[in-house]
């Protein structure tokens, strides 16, 4: 026998992935599996939409319904199919450059519209596909292919900006953490509202060579020995600084709020409105 | 007589990257590295120590490319 116990979740016929080796993606995908198979959604009622990057690939290699959308806007085609289509479980699939740094504003307004969408974003401290630039997470003092003489810039902080916009769940792990990360994402599936989940991971090629932090199983390491699991921690000081040798991850936010185009209100406005027009 | 579950590692070597994340975390040390590579040049990990897995199935969970799975046979 020689069959994985994921295949049937896979599309097989394109694998070996195109992820570098070291590369911590397919790792999360092997978690977002898991996270399936445990919330019980069946594939049929569950849609991958994910953006252009490395993470982006995810949706093709799911074998689920997916969509990979232009570059940002990962999350406007995720919140069609959710309005369109209540009963469908619809997961975003993408990196921090295409979620926050050229979909940023649809990030914060799906937040704070509480959108019925999970947001898995997986950080990886560069622009992975376009050949390693700055992105919004990159640390202070890295060389990337746009700041050669290395990043003056302030990093932001992924989980404390969803959860000022209004997330409802918001969550943080890395790689290495695989069994919490399947669970998280399982309790996100099955959650309504917004939710978002921060993914840290390696990219050996780019963002580890340049800076010389080995390859990938050195950073897998580094998020195993410095990891601080604190749930219910407030966002605001869950900053992440390497200076700091410290990563903190944990489950921060859970709340309830009114899911956009939840409440009946909402239904019966525009009705009225089109049997006026 | 109790039932006693043997674990297997199965390694899809086609699929393998050479990593070597399942080797560096595996809590058992079950697997190493004997130089062996498939047919596209990676480094493949091979099962040191077959008879010390106790099934926790890491590996599985913490490979990238889908290229490592346990098997549990129930013995008696």
């Amino acid at each position: 026998m020689n069959s994985h116990p994921s295949d049937s979740y896979l599309r097989t016929d394109r694998l070996p992935h195109l992820w570098c080796p070291g590369c911590g993606i397919g790792a999360t995908m092997n978690s977002f599996v898991e996270a399936v198979k445990l919330s019980g959604i069946s594939r049929k009622s569950l849609a991958v939409v994910s953006g252009i990057g490395c993470s982006g690939r995810v949706a093709g290699y799911l074998k689920a319904d997916s969509f990979h959308t232009t570059h940002g806007r990962a999350i406007p085609f995720a919140t069609g199919l959710a309005l369109a289509n209540p009963g469908l479980r619809v997961a975003v699939y993408s990196g921090e450059g295409d979620l926050v740094a050229i979909g940023g504003n649809h990030l914060l307004h799906a937040a704070r519209r509480n959108v019925n969408i999970m947001v898995v974003c997986i950080n990886n401290f560069t622009y992975g596909m376009t050949g390693g630039q700055l992105a919004p997470t990159t640390p202070i003092g890295s060389i990337t292919a746009t700041t050669p003489y290395g990043s003056t810039e302030m990093p932001c902080n992924l989980v404390n900006l969803a959860a000022s916009a209004g997330a409802v769940f918001v969550a943080r792990w890395t790689v290495f953490h695989v069994r919490q990360l399947a669970c998280t994402m399982a309790e996100a599936l099955v959650r309504r509202g917004f939710s978002f989940i921060e993914v840290l991971s390696p990219c050996p090629t780019l963002h580890l060579q340049r800076n010389n932090l080995g390859h990938g199983e050195t950073e897998m390491r580094y998020f195993k020995e410095y990891s601080r699991v604190a749930n219910n921690t407030s966002p605001v000081e869950a900053g992440l600084d390497r200076r700091d040798r410290k990563i903190i991850v944990g489950t921060f936010v859970k709340r309830e709020r009114a899911v956009f185009f939840d409440s009946p209100d909402s239904v019966t406005l525009v009705r009225k409105k089109k049997v006026k027009a | 007589m109790k039932k006693k579950t043997r674990y297997s590692v199965r390694i899809i070597a086609e699929r393998c990257k050479g990593c070597m994340f399942c080797v560096s975390f595996c809590p058992a040390g079950v697997l190493g590295r004997d130089g062996t590579a498939n047919a596209r040049g990676y480094p493949l990990p091979c099962i040191a120590s077959a008879a010390v897995c106790t099934g926790c199935a890491l590996c599985q969970k913490l490979c990238p490319d889908f290229a490592i799975f346990i098997e549990s046979n129930h013995v008696r």
